[in-house]
């Protein structure tokens, strides 16, 4: 028992005869207790929860043949709910994280009364359910909501609409935005954007070619994060877009409306090629993370 | 961190457009729409909203039924989040970093799109159907398919939380306990828990909004039946659709009140995690060689 003990300190003890990397590598697991039980529930949520279901909604896709999954797919309403769904995230998208830089830049550099309130306020539609976002969005926008009715004579309908359908996701995708970028901008080096501004500089030349480069990652992520959050985004979406097939349809309106025609070969193929883009953002978050991680180091 | 720096005069005037231009930006976007909700939910006053919430069957049904789904889908994350983190985070593993990028697969499907194939599995036509009618069991269209689906969009949530929190502390403390002769579950009750407790409570309260807030997974899923299997953002939706909208607007500002206390408490737990990371980093400069040596083995 005591032998074992001191053996279960590694970081202290020398490397035994097993090699250095390899003893150090196994010993761990092997004294720590809690290996099996923490491995069988991960892996029984994961597997069921997470692979199973996405693996099933794939092959009931790939079942239809290359010539079923396009028919059901590549119909003409199929193609301008994409349409809409890729350039409303995408406008979205570019919006929140402009609009996300300028919030973070100021959240991280600037003291002024009232800054952690605002601090504060960035995170509420994480918590606000997606629901409740979409029911006031659209009551502020119809012609008699409080914004609608000084809007709406300009000839801007904020309600049941393609614009509408981009404030409401640049509401939901507007924290990712702020998030990503703020804690990179408060760690960013001051001493080299005095020195560029000593050597002469400009303000702005200083912005572009010291500041944004070293944002510019975090940036990119904040970007591919809200167009993830935006292209997946329904709940309130539903509310205020109005819903009109190839006009304010997005994809997961689609997929819900025709699940509800029982036409299951439409809604999973649907599903399929949105659950194509989102993991590939996925994959592209993940890689620039790393990046990310790899440049703070 | 330092860098706690008071602009120049000459950038003054540019501080101060750029102050303007992000509290118009937080104010337009987020903080008028916040207002809104409350507002017009109590315009009709008190009282009417007092019975919109309690007086119709439906809506305190789907108060009831928000109120027994998000606990259970909660309860699932929490034992979830608790194994994976101490797995990811304490163990070293072919696929482990795979395993990592699963856990964040929730966050980027689209709640529909995994509505949808949990009725592919479950669903009359599904995979199991067949089974389920035969056993008598409703999951699609009832209870266990909205916790199902609640606990999906949720997963990430509590074990994100953890993974970076039990990273930074280090296995030293557990390992000393092991060697001291407690077992796992002295370890984890008397060790890793009250280690990882504002992390754990700060994942539970982030996974309990999102759960309550859940709307399109659970869309999909319930059959929207009034009175059965609506929740409450599904029940907004309902009355929305019927053009009652100050009803609406009623229980959507029960919502909206749970997700202002949710941050509030964030707010609180992320105090508490900072002063705990703080403390930390006193006690890690206080030990030099504890600190060396996480670092190389980590």
């Amino acid at each position: 028992m005591i032998a074992f003990a001191i053996d279960s300190l590694p970081l202290t003890v020398p490397p035994t005869a097993s090699g250095r990397d390899g003893g150090r590598r196994r010993r761990r697991p092997a004294v720590l207790p809690g290996f099996a039980t923490s491995a069988a529930i991960t892996s029984i949520v994961v597997l069921s929860l997470i692979v199973f279901p996405l693996a099933v909604l794939v092959l009931r896709a790939a079942s239809l043949g290359p010539g079923g999954f396009l028919a059901a797919a590549w119909t003409p309403r199929a193609r301008a709910a994409y349409a809409v769904s890729l350039g409303a995230s995408l406008i979205a998208a570019v919006l929140s994280s402009v609009l996300g830089l300028v919030v973070a830049w100021v959240l991280a550099r600037i003291r002024f009364p009232g800054r952690r309130l605002l601090d504060a306020l960035v995170d509420i539609p994480l918590a606000l359910p997606t629901a409740v976002a979409g029911l006031v969005y659209s009551s502020l926008y119809v012609p008699k909501g409080w914004l609608g009715q000084w809007l709406v004579p300009l000839g801007i309908k904020g309600a049941y609409s393609y614009l509408g359908i981009v404030l409401v996701l640049v509401f939901v995708s507007l924290p990712f935005a702020i998030r990503v970028v703020q804690p990179v901008i408060e760690s960013l080096d001051r001493d080299t954007e005095e020195a560029a501004r000593i050597l002469g500089a400009s303000r702005l030349q200083t912005f572009l070619r010291v500041v944004l480069p070293g944002i510019l990652p975090a940036f990119v992520t904040g970007f591919a994060l809200s167009l993830a959050r935006a292209l997946g985004e329904y709940g309130s979406v539903v509310f205020i877009s109005g819903n009109m097939p190839f006009k304010t349809e997005i994809a997961p309106v689609l997929i819900v409306s025709r699940l509800e025609e029982f036409a299951y070969a439409e809604a999973t193929t649907v599903a399929v090629l949105l659950l194509a883009m989102s993991l590939t953002l996925l994959i592209v978050v993940n890689t620039l993370q790393q990046r990310l991680a790899r440049n703070a180091q | 961190m330092a860098s706690r720096i008071t602009t120049s005069d000459a950038s003054r005037p540019i501080a101060a457009l750029l102050v303007t231009a992000a509290v118009a930006i937080v104010g337009l976007l987020i903080v008028v729409p916040l207002v809104a909700v409350f507002a017009e939910a109590f315009a009709p006053g008190v009282a009417a909203w007092w019975r919109a919430l309690t007086g119709d069957p439906d809506t305190r049904h789907a108060i009831w039924l928000s109120l027994t789904v998000a606990p259970v889908a909660v309860a699932i994350n929490t034992v979830f989040g608790v194994a994976a983190a101490w797995l990811v985070a304490r163990f070293r593993f072919p696929g482990r970093s795979l395993l990592i990028s699963f856990f964040d697969v929730p966050f980027s499907v689209s709640p529909v799109v995994a509505g949808l194939a949990i009725v592919l599995i479950f669903g009359r036509q599904g995979l199991l159907g067949p089974t389920l009618a035969w056993l008598d069991w409703k999951v699609i269209f009832a209870w266990p398919g909205l916790v199902l689906a609640t606990t999906f969009v949720t997963l990430p949530l509590v074990v994100r939380e953890l993974i970076p929190v039990m990273e930074a502390i280090g296995p030293d403390e557990e390992m000393a306990a092991v060697s001291l002769g407690a077992n796992g579950w002295q370890v984890f009750w008397r060790v890793t828990l009250p280690n990882i407790r504002w992390a754990l409570l700060h994942g539970i309260v982030l996974a309990n909004a999102r759960a309550m807030g859940e709307f399109g997974a659970v869309y999909v899923v319930s059959g929207h039946i009034a009175g059965a299997t609506d929740t409450m953002p599904l029940r907004v939706e309902k009355l929305f659709q019927e053009y009652r909208q100050p009803a609406s607007m009623a229980v959507a500002s029960v919502l909206a009140g749970l997700a202002l206390v949710t941050l509030v408490v964030k707010f609180v737990i992320e105090h508490r995690l900072a002063a705990e990371a703080r403390d930390l980093e006193r006690a890690r400069s206080a030990d030099g060689t504890t600190h060396d040596a996480t670092l190389e083995a980590a």
